[in-house]
């Protein structure tokens, strides 16, 4: 056995530790299954390219379950017309998307966060953004997520993520943001 | 209409000591908006020195910004030294066409100042006023501000505004990264002074009758609630233990009382504690938004703002949330009830055709009126006689700034406070 081989099983033992230490901690994790690595650790059949060919490398992408992976792969923010807090068409898929993620990590526990545009008077758009934060947690919660991983507040017109005015930023600002507070890797 | 009538009173009420002199004829007060004449008035520097001097600026800058008076600049004075002590010499101020006319001296007593003043009609040759204050030295400007509101009331017939206090919401940072503190000042923009350190969203500060506490609300990233702050000893206190936000609290007119919205599930409805015992009484539960309550002056009924017919509008229960009607009926999306100190008017902010707006309507909803018109105008508040409102403007990507209106909607202008501020609440009359 060439050391190559040896520190490349080194290696996966290395990561089926962790997996295994990850299925302890979790109750029901869905693992991605991968093929056995026979195959992958046999030298290459052709020779390899010239060595100005491009091997870049760099990190793997967020980390299953972070939530850097929750906000770039799910989405954490889901947006609303004018005035109201009905859930738009386009809102359910990436909810349906968070309700699964929330679903398969289920140490994760959340707060969404109502906000409104700058169009409307504080105490009223408090009162909005409150009844935006809990569009979203009612359809989370229909998609199985525990009640009391749930937890909302609203920033009424406090926290615009645009600062510029104008029906862009506008739109941009009517939103709910599903933040983790804890339990993410 | 009423505005006009109002004005009426007003201009009646001056009437019998100004304008039954000879010049009579030269004073039109025309009701009509923008033709408003004010009164010339000449306000030289009292005698005894630079506070005298101080003094009378600071009533003259009052009653300036007031709308009603016109102070006379003091290079066309004909008679060029002239105290409480002594009769003015009439046709001096004839000449310069000065209606009223106000004298004062100052004299250092001991640890104490005395301020004399005498306020006359110029034409009619007659003393209108003639009044003694005596106070520490740092208290000037109250004097200043005090014989502000005599005047104002021995010529209007009203009471006066000038010795009260605003707590409003001072802004920095630059939108995007707004700091928020409560802040305190005279309503001339003196003397502010910050009541928080700006580590938590602070909104809506509002006054107690006592003029000694305020009620604020504080957001934080995972609560909202409601605070009592006392402006004497600097304490603080949480107002009630509610499951879900805490907003929007207005003080009973007698101060026993907070009335504020509760929300829990999405849904806000209106809540008044009892601050002596601490009972709380849940007054309307109707699954649309319920906020932005506001007590009549005889605490008998509350004005308070609901999407429950499907937009923002106007609503007027009883105190203990019974028989709510609907007042307001025009185009548009009315919020920030507040009633008047008269009781005769609710002031709100109203949202149509993409502008915001500074309105008032008589508390049946009727003969409702604009005062203001701009990108974002809102959150009015009463001067304790109810001739102006204050309210927070911004322009389009710009922040917040205080401006004031008078209720016939002539007088509009900034406050003299230089910095962002938002959310501002007139104290009433100060002892």
């Amino acid at each position: 056995m060439s050391a190559r081989n040896t520190l490349l099983r080194l290696t996966l033992l290395a990561a089926a530790a962790i997996s295994l230490a990850a299925c302890q901690s979790k109750p029901k994790p869905t693992l991605p299954t991968r093929q056995p690595p026979a195959t992958q650790a046999q030298p290459p059949q052709t020779p390899l390219p010239p060595s100005s060919g491009s091997i870049s490398q760099q990190p793997a992408g967020a980390l299953p379950g972070s939530g850097e992976d929750f906000v770039v792969n799910v989405g954490d923010r889901v947006y609303f017309d004018t005035d109201s807090h009905d859930l738009r068409v386009d809102a359910e898929p990436l909810l349906e998307a968070q309700s699964t993620w929330l679903r398969r990590y289920a140490g994760v526990q959340v707060r969404i966060e109502g906000n409104a545009d700058e169009r409307g008077t504080r105490e009223y758009n408090l009162a909005l953004g409150a009844q935006r934060a809990n569009a979203v947690r009612d359809f989370l919660v229909s998609h199985g997520v525990a009640t009391d991983r749930i937890a909302t507040i609203s920033f009424g017109k406090e926290q615009p993520i645009d600062a510029s005015s104008g029906d862009e930023s506008w739109q941009k600002n009517r939103n709910a943001r599903t933040a983790i507070v804890s339990g993410a890797r | 209409m009423w505005w006009k009538s109002l004005f009426l009173v007003l201009a009646c009420l001056a009437a019998p000591a100004l304008w039954s002199a000879p010049a009579r004829a030269e004073i039109e007060v025309n009701v009509n908006r923008g033709d408003v004449q004010p009164l010339p008035i000449a306000v030289p520097a009292f005698g005894g020195g630079q506070v005298g001097a101080d003094i009378a600026q600071v009533i003259g800058a009052n009653l300036q910004r007031s709308g009603l008076f016109r102070p006379l600049d003091p290079a066309s004075f004909v008679e060029r030294s002239v105290t409480a002590a002594a009769q003015p010499t009439f046709a001096d101020w004839k000449q310069i066409n000065a209606q009223a006319l106000l004298t004062g001296q100052v004299t250092v007593e001991a640890d104490r100042i005395r301020v004399d003043f005498r306020l006359w009609d110029v034409f009619a040759e007659q003393q209108l006023l003639g009044v003694q204050f005596t106070a520490s030295p740092e208290s000037w400007r109250k004097v200043a501000h005090k014989i502000s509101d005599a005047v104002y009331e021995r010529l209007t017939g009203e009471k006066g505004y000038f010795d009260t206090r605003v707590v409003f919401v001072a802004e920095s940072g630059g939108r995007g990264k707004v700091i928020k503190r409560l802040a305190i000042m005279d309503q001339d923009g003196a003397n502010p002074s910050y009541l928080t350190n700006g580590d938590s969203i602070v909104m809506t500060p509002r006054f107690s009758s006592n003029s000694q506490e305020i009620t604020y609300m504080s957001l934080r990233p995972d609560s909202a609630s409601i605070y009592l702050f006392n402006l004497e000893n600097g304490r603080r206190e949480s107002l009630g233990n509610f499951k879900g936000m805490v907003f929007a609290p207005r003080f009973s007119p007698d101060g026993g009382r907070v009335a504020f919205s509760v929300e829990r599930g999405g849904n806000s409805d209106i809540y008044v504690l009892n601050l002596s015992n601490r009972a709380s009484t849940r007054l309307t539960s109707d699954p649309a938004i319920d906020t932005s309550p506001s007590f009549s002056p005889d605490g008998s009924r509350i004005v308070f703002n609901s999407d429950r017919a499907g937009s923002p509008q106007i609503y007027v229960m009883g105190a203990d949330g019974s028989g709510a009607r609907r007042i307001s009926f025009g185009q548009g999306r009315y919020t920030t009830p507040v009633w008047s100190p008269t009781g005769e008017f609710i002031a709100f902010t109203k949202q149509t055709g993409g502008d915001f707006h500074i309105g008032v309507m008589r508390a049946d909803g009727t003969d409702e009126r604009l005062l203001t018109s701009s990108y974002l105008d809102e959150g009015p508040t009463w001067a304790p006689n109810g001739r102006v409102l204050m309210f927070s403007r911004e322009t389009q990507g710009g922040s917040p700034r205080l401006w004031s209106v008078d209720v016939t909607g002539r007088i509009l202008q900034p406050m003299p406070y230089p910095g962002a501020g938002s959310d501002p609440a007139w104290s009433p009359l100060l002892n």
